[in-house]
């Protein structure tokens, strides 16, 4: 089953954290099979939030909502359970400092 | 008739089904549960499943293994239902399909005592939210039904439902695992199963709001639950839970007067103590101790259990409650811990020493909306002759307590100071 681990954690506090350790552990789910992909992102002060209303596009800078603990990166896994999507979760070195959201992946429902 | 009887009586027969059905049945769901991989298909598989044993067993006889029967029938009709669907829906036939081709396994004791097990940890999974996990055990693995859990905690029923509903669709849309946990995540998996226990236990003991002192039968189905967690697991803990609640629902019979009033611990009449659940409770917690690995819950049974060992309040052993407490303390560092301790501290040491702890707890701006802070400091006062002190205390405690119970006992407390309202 596809889960997405959603990285989310205070701006300066996952500047402190090593670049090396998050590409150490993207490697390891890599070789075992569980990482299907991942991405770190810019800062939110890097955010460009669209809206279509009434078939008009309105663009403003900033993240679709302000909060303290911002969007950092994701994983895209496959693990077999939610019990292993924890597990992977819980070794994903910003969750010592943030926290991970995981999310089970839909199947959007169209016929095929 | 017992099971194996073959000599048909149909009235026996429903007296037997209706046994079974009380020692057999969540048990039957847990299995049917892992086989059919769906709440919801498994209780209806139940459901029938009992449906044809009182048919069939009224005309045959009960057959050897009751339990291994009605997994079995159960299994079939659940196949039969999702085959009728799949006229209607062709995806289903797959499942049907499937559900036919895995084997039926032998369906030996100790995989049946998995299951029960499976389905303790999956409704106490940490992912699910702490009142849905409360609601699905009750449900699931006791038994009771929606309008039960309900009327017990106070909700309406189609919230309880709704809750009930949400808490399957995530295990089904998540994919939460029918299974024990591993080893190196069993003792945290464990503490959301306590944890779910004790609420149970406290909600029928003492809940938090409304006009009864105990709503005895959460308390045993709380009671039950711990046994079945001991018994399959044996784990110290477990056992620290189950003898906290042995102890506390010994008192039962004393903890309140006919008319509902409440009976404090030292004014109970302890020949109204259980005595056979107090040996037990006991018992329990001295194996808990015994093993290292215990917590907080069997810190705080030792705690009753010093308490049920004194024949009367003054023979308590005060000194061996405050260094049980101090324990408690280093393991749980808590406010509401600092404030019982102050209460052991306060009868070893006398109500000075209580009420500076209590004021000190106070000055640090916690417990302030607590009720029985304001409840302790007013008896500490009262103790030593501050009459004013104990009134405005006891008064404040008042207005933060919920309960009808605690607001006679706070009430009559004032009264007896003289006070006689606004």
């Amino acid at each position: 089953m596809k889960y997405v681990c959603l990285v989310y954690g205070e701006e300066t506090a996952m500047r402190e954290l090593p670049d090396s350790d998050c590409a150490a552990y993207a490697r390891s789910l890599d070789e075992s099979g569980h990482l299907l992909v991942g991405q770190a992102l810019q800062g939110v002060d890097t955010a460009t939030t669209v809206r279509v209303r009434n078939g008009r596009t309105s663009v403003v800078d900033g993240p679709f909502a302000e909060t303290k603990e911002q969007l950092a990166g994701f994983y895209f896994i496959e693990a077999r359970d939610l019990n292993e999507a924890i597990s992977i979760a819980s070794r994903i070195p910003p969750a010592r400092i943030g926290s991970i959201e995981i999310r089970p992946a839909r199947e959007l429902d169209v016929p095929s | 008739m017992t099971p194996g009887d073959a000599t048909p009586d149909p009235r026996r027969a429903t007296a037997t089904i209706d046994a079974i059905y009380r020692t057999e049945s969540r048990r039957v769901l847990a299995t049917l549960i892992r086989l059919l991989g769906d709440f919801d298909l498994a209780e209806e598989a139940l459901h029938d499943a009992f449906a044809a044993a009182v048919e069939q067993w009224a005309r045959d006889g009960v057959p050897q293994n009751p339990r291994a029967w009605l997994v079995s029938a159960g299994r079939f009709k659940a196949i039969d239902a999702i085959r009728r669907r799949a006229r209607f829906d062709a995806s289903q036939l797959d499942l049907a399909l499937q559900l036919e081709l895995k084997a039926e396994p032998e369906l030996e004791d100790a995989a049946v005592e998995d299951d029960h097990l499976r389905l303790i940890f999956v409704c106490c999974h940490p992912a699910l939210a702490p009142d849905a996990q409360v609601a699905l055990t009750l449900r699931e693995v006791c038994g009771l039904t929606t309008e039960e859990i309900a009327s017990a905690f106070l909700t309406a029923t189609p919230t309880m439902a709704q809750r009930i509903v949400r808490a399957k669709a995530k295990i089904r849309d998540a994919n939460i695992p029918y299974e024990v946990p591993e080893a190196a995540d069993l003792p945290g998996r464990l503490d959301s199963v306590l944890r779910v226990v004790y609420l149970v236990f406290n909600e029928g003991y003492a809940p938090s709001s409304g006009a009864a002192v105990t709503r005895a039968s959460l308390s045993e189905e709380a009671i039950r639950l711990g046994r079945l967690v001991v018994g399959l697991l044996g784990d110290p803990e477990a056992m620290g839970l189950l003898a906290l609640m042995l102890l506390h629902d010994a008192r039962r019979a004393a903890r309140s007067t006919p008319s509902g009033e409440l009976v404090l611990l030292e004014d109970q009449d302890r020949s109204l103590w259980n005595r056979e659940q107090i040996d037990e409770g006991i018992d329990l917690v001295e194996r808990a101790l015994k093993s290292g690995r215990f917590g907080p819950y069997t810190l705080q049974a030792a705690i009753s259990a010093v308490h049920s060992e004194a024949a009367e309040a003054a023979a308590t052993d005060w000194p061996q409650i405050v260094a049980l407490y101090d324990l408690l303390l280093r393991v749980t560092p808590s406010p509401v811990v600092e404030l019982n301790r102050a209460v052991a501290v306060a009868m070893r040491d006398g109500p000075e020493a209580g009420l500076a702890i209590v004021d000190d707890i106070l000055q640090r701006g916690e417990l302030t909306g607590y009720h029985l802070a304001h409840a302790a400091r007013a008896d500490f006062c009262r103790r030593l002759g501050r009459r004013d002190e104990a009134v405005t205390a006891y008064q404040r405690a008042l207005a933060l307590t919920a309960t009808e119970p605690e607001r006679c006992f706070l009430e009559r407390r004032l009264s007896e100071l003289g006070w006689n309202g606004p």
